[in-house]
């Protein structure tokens, strides 16, 4: 680990001249090349990384719990098997993660103690609750589907280690949306109960999926510093541009109304016109005032504090197999 | 079908699970061979005890101690349910059910699994000493399953051999470190272990449909010798007696079940029931 004790603060005099091994850094970031965990790099870029690689880790942690809400209930026994590799793989891009991020200097530990204390963000989408089993297919079909546009471009992110994790998340992910959208096709093709249950949770989660992309570009404050330093490659805007037109021709198969009256395709600019997004909720849920904001850190914590005496015991057994091969050896 | 994570593990590497690789086999599905009438309810009896314990081992993703162990569980039960899967599918070809049908639309009393996948996953301990159990005693049956004269029970032995081979250590891994870790994780193991061990019985005992059975089903009781041979050492090194004490009567193959299955059996099919005739 080359975490640096200090937080890295050139002196002011200092500032103008660039240090080897900072230069060495802007090369690679000119380059379009990869920073390892062994680089030098700016105490700004690790903290950028830290911060949004834990955000990440932890909405893959937290995005379990709605669909783990209907592994028991799931209609049929395939739908039922998909639903656990689902989410068990989600388990396991949280994973990547984590790890991901303590290549930078951060721990475990650490970051779920930050999680469970309220103090470490995750995707707002997740405080929205899964009251039906429709919910399944438009958090697979839409959630994931942002999801899977907003991380392509981080396979290729400047920090190794996280564009790596991401290559794997992302060929899962694509198995995941097209999981959603076949359970919302099925549910379509279905009774009038069950085109009304998906029509109905098309309309909950269509606008705050387009929220998933984060606020607009004007107001935006890291994202221009992300975008030198190749962490972020396309703005937020862009991305929720391209999901909507990604999502318009799946809905007309589906046979779904996406629930915004003013989306229309533009012929002049070749895209969609949408309606205005209410960023007031956008921001309550990021608050903390969301529908399921304390449902949701209330079962981490729960599964976290339930499970302390099982990794204590993991802990205390590991090291009296250590001593005992010690005491051999 | 899914690599079971080793425990322990620092990045458990997890299955990636294709949606093809849920759907039934082919050679099932297709011109499978239809069971006779005893043959598919031996189907039943396997399979129900693997979609039970797989129904309560899915409560736990999201809810394990830590990540690896919702990874971990969440593999086993999937595998479980793809054993349930297959055994329900051709448990009902005799009588032109789906593995939906026999899973969503029979009551308490047509359910033919054994107690033990029944009971309740108590704290971490009790799903512990529950999987130590069953896996031991899956593994046992699925070996010598493999040389059924019914082929595609000997199919399905065959591929969930593999599986439950890496549940049986999962669970000794567990069980040791439980045992041996902490006082707290040494009597909740304790704990556990004695509150599972009445329903051990069960799985040994000779109904009549075994006789009739003969070089199709594998013998219960011709199990348990190897069963013990194999926890004996285990429970040794884990420094845990053999518990004693309560012995449950059993009576799941013929129906009769404990007060949790209708829990289950509640919570599994209530969306399915709401809806009868829909497809998912």
């Amino acid at each position: 680990m080359t975490t640096p004790a200090e937080p890295y603060a050139l002196p002011a005099e200092a500032s103008v001249e660039v240090s080897a091994e900072e230069h060495q850094f802007n090369e690679l970031i000119a380059a379009d090349s990869r920073i390892e965990p062994r680089d030098w790099m700016p105490e700004a870029y690790r903290k950028t990384l830290v911060r949004q690689i834990s955000q990440h880790a932890n909405s893959e942690i937290i995005g379990m719990q709605p669909e783990a809400n209907w592994i028991t209930r799931a209609p049929s026994l395939k739908r039922k098997a998909i639903l656990m590799a689902k989410v068990q793989d989600e388990a396991g891009h949280g994973l990547y993660l984590y790890s991901a991020a303590q290549t930078l200097g951060t721990s475990r530990d650490e970051m779920t103690d930050a999680l469970i204390a309220g103090k470490a963000r995750y995707s707002s989408i997740f405080n929205y609750p899964s009251p039906t089993w429709a919910d399944m297919g438009a958090i697979g079909w839409l959630v994931d589907g942002a999801a899977i546009c907003n991380q392509v471009p981080l396979c290729r992110a400047s920090y190794g280690p996280y564009g790596r994790a991401m290559v794997r998340i992302c060929k899962e992910e694509s198995f995941h949306q097209r999981q959603g959208f076949e359970i919302l096709l099925e549910l379509m093709n279905g009774t009038p109960a069950q085109r009304e249950m998906a029509q109905d949770a098309v309309n909950r989660w269509y606008w705050p999926a387009l929220q998933m992309f984060g606020p607009p570009d004007n107001d935006s404050p890291n994202s221009a510093q992300s975008m030198a330093w190749n962490i972020k490659r396309f703005s937020n805007d862009e991305l929720r541009q391209r999901f909507v037109g990604m999502c318009v021709p799946q809905a007309e198969v589906l046979g779904v109304t996406l629930p915004d009256p003013d989306l229309r395709y533009n012929e002049e600019t070749k895209q969609y016109d949408m309606g205005e997004i209410d960023w007031t909720e956008f921001h309550e849920v990021l608050a903390g005032r969301g529908p399921a904001n304390a449902r949701r850190l209330q079962r981490r914590r729960e599964a976290h504090e339930e499970g302390a005496w099982v990794r204590e015991a993991a802990v205390a057994y590991a090291r009296k197999q250590a001593v005992a091969a010690t005491a051999v050896a | 079908m899914t690599e079971t994570s080793r425990p322990g593990a620092a990045t458990a590497d997890h299955g990636h699970v294709e949606v093809d690789s849920v759907v039934l086999s082919a050679e099932l599905v297709e011109g499978g061979s239809v069971a006779s009438h005893d043959v598919a309810e031996y189907a039943l009896w396997l399979g129900d005890d693997a979609l039970v314990i797989a129904q309560q081992l899915g409560w736990w993703i999201s809810r394990a101690p830590e990540l690896e162990e919702d990874v971990a569980l969440g593999n086993i039960g999937l595998d479980l349910l793809g054993h349930a899967r297959s055994l329900l599918h051709y448990a009902g070809a005799e009588s032109g059910r789906s593995e939906d049908d026999l899973a969503y639309w029979r009551d308490e009393p047509q359910f033919r699994s054994a107690h033990l996948f029944e009971q309740p996953n108590g704290d971490f301990a009790h799903t512990i000493a529950r999987q130590f159990i069953a896996a031991h005693y899956l593994f046992e049956l699925y070996t010598r399953l493999q040389a059924s004269g019914d082929a595609t029970l000997a199919a399905i032995a065959a591929k969930s051999v593999k599986e439950v081979d890496y549940h049986r250590d999962h669970a000794v891994q567990w069980i040791l470190r439980l045992a041996l870790g902490t006082d707290e994780s040494r009597r909740r193991m304790v704990t556990g272990l004695s509150d599972l061990w009445p329903y051990v019985d069960e799985l040994f005992v000779d109904e009549p449909l075994i006789d009739r059975l003969e070089g199709v089903a594998v013998r219960p009781s011709s199990l348990r010798q190897a069963f013990d041979e194999a926890i004996v050492p285990v429970l040794a090194e884990a420094e845990l007696d053999v518990p004693r004490g309560f012995i449950s009567s059993g009576g799941g193959r013929g129906g009769r079940h404990s007060e949790n299955l209708g829990f289950i059996l509640a919570e599994m099919q209530v969306l399915a029931r709401a809806h009868p005739g829909a497809s998912w």
